[in-house]
């Protein structure tokens, strides 16, 4: 029972690890109907800008705080020059153009900083916390709680300030909002940034644990989107909720099936994502969309 | 605004002139990178066939293309099937999971269906590696390359140089003939406008599965070749860029486009070997300019410009005002 519960809990540090990818994902998908399939490589590369904070001497929740700044106006810049101008083109252009910006910034980032893993620090203390007999990771902990902060955070920020409920009533209808005044194109743009923000957040939880590399994000992205789908694209909540699920489910079947162990770990977020498109492709929380044709 | 009948069967004809002499002018080392072209065409074929003219868009067809190398890797490796019939069963294999992996797509569109796709293709390699048993793990399987039959006098990078080729123009005559009838017309209709399609008495489900199926059985056929070509297989090959890969190579060449599946096989083949030059990471550095400078400028890719400025020059030849 111990190590079930102890598989649990490190399983919800991760998965709110992914939950918070899913979470930027999500709102990028609410507020443009677009699945930025860069946003995992994004937050890598946000994640190496505040290693070069660290490594030029910056006190770590500085660096942190300067780190998302500029994945901020980063996140708002892409969606300015590069999606804008595709917003009401076919899908599968706005899809190429994402895969572009993965592609480049993943190189780039190889250019920078070259492919050789390096450790990023954690801000959490490297001591273990014991309750009973279960020994929690501080990091685990609190990056479980990061994401936590993360997410309420963005609740109030959508459910009590104006700029939240333009977001909003932008992502909803676009038009009736343009009437009222919203800038519409600006809040798309803002919300890109938050979603570079959040992206961010969830880079510098995750790269203490796997290493920084410039395909760090590659695994986790598609558990990211594996949340996403579960908890439902258009349900904020329910693609973090989403994360903490499969993150448990992740470290279960690790744990306990055998013929699946860590090896096919990729193969069980495809099959998951397989599996909620074919039974209930609105996602737990999610609702259907309808089109009129 | 496309050429003249006559005027692309005589272009495709000086091409393949073309393609007859280098086996015999060529350093083997260019050959191969040569018979590699022919193989990317093939699998741009078929992604094209099913991303270009259906419009389903597949983030993962380097699965099938895994499948293709991996099937003629096992049959050769552990049963000692002649080479020629493993490409043949290398194709039937990957018509065959396309057609199934392409029944769950019917329920899935745009977005969802690119997902689906791009999760196939990061799980690829931890699958191979899975089966080692078959598979060699991540070690792989190394193949002897074939020799030329019947007595030939020729390398074995000219025979596979020449095989290659013969299928390539194979599968192209045959894309093009099923494009171009009622059935092609369905294809692109289900692309354009899948409800009018269907009130039309397209059967949108089996034309999406079956193209599904077509498109994997090319690409797989092109897995296999390769596998043939560099006489050896292992898992990370396979991994998530190659995909990307093929769908550089389509939207460069140009999407719903058979002659664009040649010219984004010479770029992915070339271009990356000049840019190694520059560093490691430039190849992919400017695939993704390349991606996005094209979606914008040139979203009918190199064969749709060509198109286009054709059809101007022989506006002004006829002396009429261009329409629109």
């Amino acid at each position: 029972v111990d190590t079930l519960i102890q598989q649990i809990v490190s399983g919800l540090a991760t998965g709110g690890i992914y939950g918070s990818l899913a979470l930027a994902l999500v709102m990028i998908y609410q507020a443009t109907d677009v699945v930025n399939y860069a946003q995992g490589e994004m937050a890598m590369f946000s994640t190496y800008l505040a290693w070069t904070l660290l490594n030029a001497g910056l006190p770590y929740w500085l660096a942190f705080v300067a780190t998302l700044v500029i994945a901020f106006v980063g996140g708002l810049l892409l969606e300015r020059v590069l999606i804008r101008p595709v917003e009401s083109a076919p899908v599968l252009t706005i899809v190429i153009v994402c895969i572009g910006l993965l592609v480049i910034l993943n190189s780039v980032a190889g250019w920078i900083y070259s492919y050789i893993q390096k450790p990023f620090p954690s801000p959490f203390p490297s001591k273990p916390i014991r309750v009973g007999n279960i020994y929690f990771g501080a990091h685990d902990l609190g990056a479980l709680g990061v994401t936590l902060l993360v997410l309420v955070g963005l609740y109030v920020f959508f459910r009590f300030t104006t700029l939240g409920l333009a977001m909003r009533a932008a992502a909803q209808n676009p038009v009736s909002s343009r009437l009222c005044g919203i800038r519409v194109g600006w809040m798309l743009a803002i919300g890109w940034g938050l979603a570079a923000l959040v992206g961010a957040v969830a880079g510098m939880m995750v790269a203490p644990i796997v290493f920084l590399d410039p395909n760090m994000m590659a695994g986790i992205l598609i558990y990211a989107f594996a949340s996403a789908t579960l908890g439902g694209f258009t349900s904020p909540g329910g693609a973090v909720l989403g994360g903490l699920i499969v993150g448990v489910i992740e470290n279960l079947v690790g744990t306990y099936v055998k013929f699946i162990g860590t090896e096919l770990k990729l193969t069980v977020a495809l099959v998951l994502i397989l599996v909620v498109l074919l039974v209930r492709p609105s996602g737990l929380f999610g609702r259907p969309v309808v089109r009129r044709v | 605004m496309s050429l003249p009948r006559r005027w692309t069967v005589a272009l495709a004809a000086a091409a393949l002139v073309v393609a007859l002499v280098l086996p015999f002018t060529l350093s083997n080392f260019r050959l191969f990178q040569f018979t590699q072209v022919y193989i990317y065409a093939m699998a741009l074929l078929g992604l094209n066939i099913l991303t270009g003219y259906n419009g389903q868009i597949s983030l993962g067809h380097g699965a099938f293309y895994a499948v293709g190398a991996y099937t003629t890797a096992i049959m050769i490796d552990q049963w000692g099937v002649p080479y020629g019939w493993t490409i043949v069963a290398a194709g039937l294999l990957c018509l065959v999971a396309g057609f199934l992996f392409g029944i769950p797509a019917l329920r899935l569109e745009g977005l969802y269906l690119a997902l689906a796709t791009f999760a196939l293709a990061l799980a690829v390699p931890q699958i191979l590696k899975y089966f080692e048993h078959w598979t060699g793990g991540s070690q792989g399987i190394v193949l002897a390359k074939p020799g030329a039959p019947w007595g030939l006098e020729l390398s074995p990078d000219q025979w596979l140089y020449l095989l290659t080729l013969g299928v390539l123009v194979a599968l192209f005559g045959l894309a093009a003939n099923l494009l171009r009838g009622r059935t092609g017309r369905a294809i692109v209709a289900i692309r354009d406008n899948p409800v009018a399609a269907q009130a039309m008495g397209v059967n949108t489900a089996l034309y999406k599965s079956l193209t599904f199926g077509v498109s994997a059985a090319y690409t797989g056929v092109a897995g296999a070749l390769s596998a043939l070509a560099i006489a050896f297989v292992a898992p990370d090959a396979f991994n998530v860029f190659l995909s990307i890969t093929l769908l550089v190579g389509i939207v460069i060449g140009g999407l719903a486009s058979i002659s664009g599946a040649v010219f984004g096989a010479l770029f992915i083949q070339f271009v990356p070997n000049w840019a190694q030059d520059i560093s490691k990471a430039a190849p992919w550095a400017i695939y993704g300019v390349f991606l996005i400078v094209f979606m914008y400028a040139m979203p009918h890719g190199i064969a749709g410009s060509l198109r286009l400025a054709a059809g101007r020059w022989r506006r002004r030849r006829a002396g009429t005002t261009p329409a629109g």
